[in-house]
């Protein structure tokens, strides 16, 4: 245990996904022995993503305006509709170069265990999305795990009586994973083999 | 295969501590308590990614470490192959192999076979369903290592499943209201998963159960010399807490289909129950393997040498069984010799003499037969030397 700031500032960083008791404290660590005007482009950075950065409204993707870039990009087509868990997924499969479709961002997966059941996520969103009548076919592309699964089923279950096509990543995903840390290759190989559900 | 050097970095009573083996006999000799068991405890880590002794991690890291290292050079086919696991209580452990980290550390599944046969083994016949079923599905993940996902996929889909039962549960209980809420809505995603990965594991045991039986009786046959034929049932449905209601298995078994067809209907007769008790009342995780002798069951009727010789043959039975599918596992016998009179003591020998690697531990090397005493090491507090 160290005193006051820098425990502080240990314990927060400890709290972020990935980083562990010892990463956090070199870390920490490292920020302090750093220049004043680094350590001060960072704060401003972690300052202004939580006051410039938006959700879409459309699509619930991270924005700087009120509607994302790919919402706003008319070159892509809007009859084949990509739902993910979160934007970091977004960003995942447009680095496939495989998608021009658009896409809706669910803000998690249906998950009991942490209290996250089909409400808690942008499927009324979804459905009144679809309800507009432009999307001919949905790409169900939750994480390859237990709780994207279950997901994909039920959004499978609510949207193919309204006579879209419904299809989900074809495995060749690493099971258990998450889609961020599919490889290229495999996630634009699973994109291609996609299947109906 | 077998392992060409262990070292230990804070692992149980072990600071630091770098033993090299050879294939063949190796004894392992110590007085009780110095640390022979850990030893061995590791290398069963690396196999299986759990202690053969206790459920959770951190009575594995040395008392005032804050993580464990295991590092194991594996010889198999004249390839050295060098696995790393770093165990980090709480936390997913850090896994190497070769030179370069995995993702997971259940990557490093199928890199050491190991059978080891140890006294806490008497609890697959007196113990708990869920010791037999851990028997299964570690062997089924030492010949199959995708079992190792469809094992963990399957648990993770009844956690979710019980937490979606129980808070219906709990909120009904709460609002006095009607029967199947509608925050159940999404129970039947969860059973399609149940289903599928349920009948995959399921699949995967029956067909084991049918492979380990001629193995097991054989193996009883050796170590009690022809007193009781020893079996081994596979039962399906739910055990535990005084709800006791199993079957066998239709006849024929049924293929994954059908298996799964199986659990559709489990599910739905037990699904009233199941939103009553707010908890997953079938599927494999509730299942059980009836051990038998002769016409009576092992577990309340065995005397304690039977018992014991049946969780031996067991453990010999996995041994064969691995062997024939053509890698030849490390077989490591902890505190075996000790409990057996000289006939049983030559006949074991007899029958594990030709391992490609065979580790025994004791507290007199005298009680090893002369046959298996290899190379001998000294196990003393916190140490070991090699000691012949
Ligand atoms: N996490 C731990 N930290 C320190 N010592 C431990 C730890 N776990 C077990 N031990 C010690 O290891 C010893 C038991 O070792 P074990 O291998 O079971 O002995 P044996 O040689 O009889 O097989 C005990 O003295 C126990 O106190
Ligand atoms: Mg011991
Ligand atoms: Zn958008």
């Amino acid at each position: 245990m160290y005193e006051g700031a820098i425990q502080d500032l240990i314990d927060e960083l400890g709290r972020l996904p990935g980083v562990g008791p010892k990463s956090a404290q070199r870390i920490a660590f490292h920020i302090l022995s750093s220049d004043t005007t680094d350590v001060a482009r960072l704060a401003a950075a972690l300052r202004k993503v939580k006051e410039s950065v938006r959700f879409c409204v459309t699509c619930y993707n991270v924005a700087e305006e009120e509607q994302c870039r790919i919402c706003r990009d008319p070159r892509r087509g809007n009859e084949v509709l990509c739902v993910v868990e979160e934007p970091k997924d977004v960003v995942a499969i447009e680095r496939t170069g495989e998608f021009r479709g658009r896409y809706h961002v669910l803000g998690g997966a249906i998950n009991p265990l942490e209290g996250i059941g089909p409400d808690s996520l942008k499927i009324r969103e979804l459905l009144i999305r679809l309800g507009n009548g432009d999307v001919r076919e949905l790409i169900l592309a939750t994480d390859p795990n237990t709780e994207g699964e279950a997901t994909a089923t039920y959004l499978a279950l609510m949207i193919k009586p309204m006579g879209i096509a419904v299809t989900r990543l074809a495995s060749g995903l690493p099971v258990g994973g998450d889609l961020e840390y599919a490889d290229e290759i495999t996630l634009g190989r699973a994109f291609e083999g996609r299947r109906a559900v | 295969m077998y392992v060409r050097r262990l070292e230990l970095v804070d692992f149980r009573s072990y600071e630091r501590v770098g033993i090299d083996l050879e294939p063949g006999g190796t004894v392992l000799v110590g007085p009780n308590g110095v640390g022979k068991t850990n030893l061995i405890e590791a290398m069963g880590y690396v196999a299986t990614l759990g202690s053969h002794r206790v459920a959770a991690d951190a009575p594995l890291v040395r008392a005032g470490a804050a993580t464990a290292v295991i590092r194991c050079a594996i010889v198999h086919d004249g390839r050295e192959l060098l696995v790393e696991l770093e165990i980090v209580p709480g936390r997913a452990n850090r896994a190497r192999l070769g030179r370069s980290p995995v993702r997971r550390s259940r990557d490093v599944l199928g890199a050491l076979r190991l059978v080891l046969f140890a006294p806490e083994d008497l609890e697959l016949v007196r113990g708990d369903p869920g010791e037999r079923r851990r028997y299964l599905d570690d062997l089924l993940v030492a010949r199959q290592p995708r079992y190792a996902g469809v094992r963990a996929d399957y648990e993770r889909v009844v956690k979710q499943r019980n937490a979606l039962l129980r808070t219906s549960y709990q909120r009904r209980k709460w609002a006095g209201g009607e029967r199947d809420g509608a925050d159940l809505v999404t129970l039947e995603v969860w059973n399609a998963q149940l289903i599928r990965y349920g009948a995959e594991l399921l699949a995967g045991r029956l067909e084991l159960c049918a492979a380990l039986g001629p193995h097991i009786a054989k193996a009883y046959d050796a170590v009690a010399a022809g007193k009781g034929a020893a079996a081994i049932a596979y039962k399906i449905g739910s055990s535990g807490r005084g709800t006791e209601r199993l079957s066998d298995p239709p006849d024929p078994l049924p293929d994954r289909a059908g298996l799964e067809e199986l659990l559709t209907g489990l599910l739905a007769d037990a699904r009233p129950a199941e939103v009553d008790r707010g908890t997953t009342l079938v599927g494999p995780h509730r299942d059980d393997v009836l051990l038998t002798l002769g016409h009576l069951p092992a577990k309340g009727y065995a005397s304690h040498g039977e018992s014991w010789s049946f969780a031996l043959a067991l453990r010999l039975a996995a041994y064969d069984l691995l062997r024939e599918d053509g890698i030849e596992p490390v077989l490591v016998l902890d505190d075996v010799f000790a409990e057996l009179d000289a006939g049983r003591r030559a006949r074991l020998a007899d029958l594990v003499a030709g391992a490609a690697q065979l580790l025994v531990t004791c507290a007199v090397a005298e009680d090893v037969p002369e046959a298996l005493r290899g190379a001998r090491f000294a196990v003393s507090e916190g140490e070991v030397h090699r000691a012949d």
